[in-house]
């Protein structure tokens, strides 16, 4: 394949396409979808975390506590997604360099806010500028992963806070009537009962967190819509492989690969919603394995 | 437990880095001959070769960043990376926000291209297409035609190829490529050069850099291998040094 690859402009047809779908930009397009499900795999089990925190916030006796989670959960659920989206690793980022320049360049006294330039010194840049590239890019990536957890936990909490609320009170008070501490209640009655009622909640913010990933082409991250955008347009003869607008071809390609996300997501929480009512009379009737 | 978890963290955060000092250079990708994105996936064109020779003269260490045109001045002050050389025009207006070196390309003329066979009234009665936050995106606005703007150039050609817009202005380079891969569906229907030339970009607050690269383009200026780079990646027409 690679030494009939060596000279384009001799190929045609389908030999020419099989070497174009792996050049080195393919190939690049490639591993970004890696990108998106590495993001997915990571930025669900992190806003879900961050929503149990927000849930156990807006749930707790304790004053300041309280406050904080409901003042959370409500700001993230009110203002757009994108001002967090472009603000968070811009705050993030410039906050983590700021601790830095002020820890390693005590000797240097210059203001960082120049007029309009931000300076920091060589050493505390981050990532420094004599990082390799993946450095930059993992580094990116995990601002990137930050504001979607934040943004996403607050949904996610308050799915989980309407869950908690939604057992019934008297299996809490069974409880209670046994001599279970409150700690014991909730790990051991309410919370397995909890997953019931949040799973369809929680199955519908998982198919906006797949919606919400080409968000990481607003953050600059090289992912596969910013990939389908510049290897869609037209190229001319400069290019060794040159062809027409394809961008409906790519974006199509793109269109499938989310609709397939989707239709498997939606089997595999089909399935988790059947076994985890297993035995409860659910408004959808008794559950399965009754 | 949790003092070493938070010491951790805090030598996470100051952990002393190497001591290199490295440029970065920005550029957009995506306007051939001056920089884009080659086959192999690297970022190739005039401004990748000048910028390496520059780097080579003034014995800097260099790394080359992409970043969308739209966020590349914000991205520049804000020391994502540290020069921007990515065909970008000298005009007093970035000139408020950022610092200039001299031109190190000669005014190229930009074209209004459209569909073969429209009459040239466009230009002034019509819809044109422009790349936003550019000199020929002022131009158009001046002017009494329609200013369609669009985020990267490709889609602006492309707004001409599906009849969103009447002609597109941008510079003669790039729409040079455009024509020529067209096969006669689109023309260049008038010239006009805007524009002080083109410089590289850098921040305010950084002069020391600024001088370096501007004796690099002196040197490279005088021994005319910038000449050279022009000739090879510009039409016959394209002025030189």
């Amino acid at each position: 394949m690679l030494e009939m690859c060596s000279d384009p402009s001799a190929l045609e047809g389908l030999p020419w396409l099989a070497c174009y779908l792996t050049n080195g930009k393919h190939l690049l397009f490639y591993q970004s979808f890696g990108t998106v499900l590495g993001l997915l795999a990571l930025a669900a089990p992190l806003a879900l975390a961050m929503g149990f925190i927000g849930a156990l916030a807006k749930r707790s006796q304790l004053p300041g506590i309280r406050q904080l989670g409901q003042g959370y959960v409500a700001m993230v659920r009110g203002i757009p997604d994108i001002v967090f989206f472009l603000f968070v690793p811009l705050l993030i980022d410039q906050g983590i360099e700021i601790v830095r320049h002020y820890a390693l360049c005590p000797e240097v006294t210059d203001p960082i806010y120049q007029g309009n330039d931000f300076v920091v010194c060589q050493a505390a840049k981050m990532p420094v500028s004599s990082a390799a590239p993946w450095v930059h890019s993992l580094y990116g990536f995990s601002l990137a992963l930050m504001a979607f957890t934040l943004v996403f936990g607050a949904f996610a909490a308050n799915t989980l806070d309407g869950a908690l609320s939604a057992v019934p009170s008297t299996q809490l008070e069974t409880a209670r009537a046994y001599g279970m501490s409150p700690g014991q209640t909730f790990w051991r009655i309410q919370l397995p009962q909890m997953w019931g009622y949040a799973l369809p909640g929680l199955a519908n913010l998982w198919q906006i967190l797949i919606k919400a990933t080409p968000l990481l082409f607003l953050l600059g991250i090289e992912d596969i819509v910013y990939w389908a955008r510049e290897l869609g347009g037209a190229k001319g003869g400069r290019f060794a492989y040159p062809h027409p607008d394809w961008r409906i071809y790519y974006f199509g390609g793109l269109l499938i690969f989310y609709m397939l996300m989707t239709w498997g997501s939606e089997r595999v929480f089909n399935r988790l919603q059947s076994r985890l009512s297993a035995g409860q009379a659910t408004l959808a009737g008794k559950g399965a394995g009754l | 437990m949790k003092k070493t978890l938070l010491s951790a963290l805090a030598a996470g955060l100051i952990a002393v880095p190497a001591m290199a000092d490295t440029v970065r250079m920005g550029t957009e990708g995506a306007y051939p001959p001056y920089n884009f994105v080659n086959d192999a996936g690297e970022i190739d064109g005039y401004e990748r070769h000048v910028g390496d020779l520059l780097c080579e003269v003034a014995k800097l260490d260099c790394t080359w960043v992409k970043n969308d045109w739209d966020s590349i001045i914000p991205n520049l002050v804000g020391g994502n990376y540290d020069t921007i050389i990515a065909g970008m025009s000298i005009t007093a207006e970035r000139d408020e926000v950022i610092d200039f070196t001299q031109a190190y390309l000669p005014p190229d003329p930009s074209f209004y291209v459209a569909l073969a066979g429209t009459d040239p009234s466009v230009i002034t009665a019509g819809i044109v297409a422009a790349q936003t936050n550019t000199i020929q995106a002022g131009e158009v606005a001046k002017g009494s035609a329609t200013l369609v703007e669009f985020a990267s150039p490709d889609e602006t050609v492309a707004a001409v190829k599906n009849g969103e817009a009447d002609a597109v202005l941008a510079d003669g380079a790039f729409l040079q490529e455009a024509v020529d891969a067209s096969n006669g569906e689109l023309v260049v229907i008038e010239t006009v050069l805007l524009g002080g030339g083109i410089g590289i970009g850098v921040r305010e607050s950084d002069g020391e850099l600024k001088a370096k690269l501007n004796a690099a383009i002196d040197t490279i200026k005088a021994d005319g291998r910038l000449n050279a780079l022009i000739t090879e990646w510009f039409s016959a027409d394209q002025a030189v040094y």
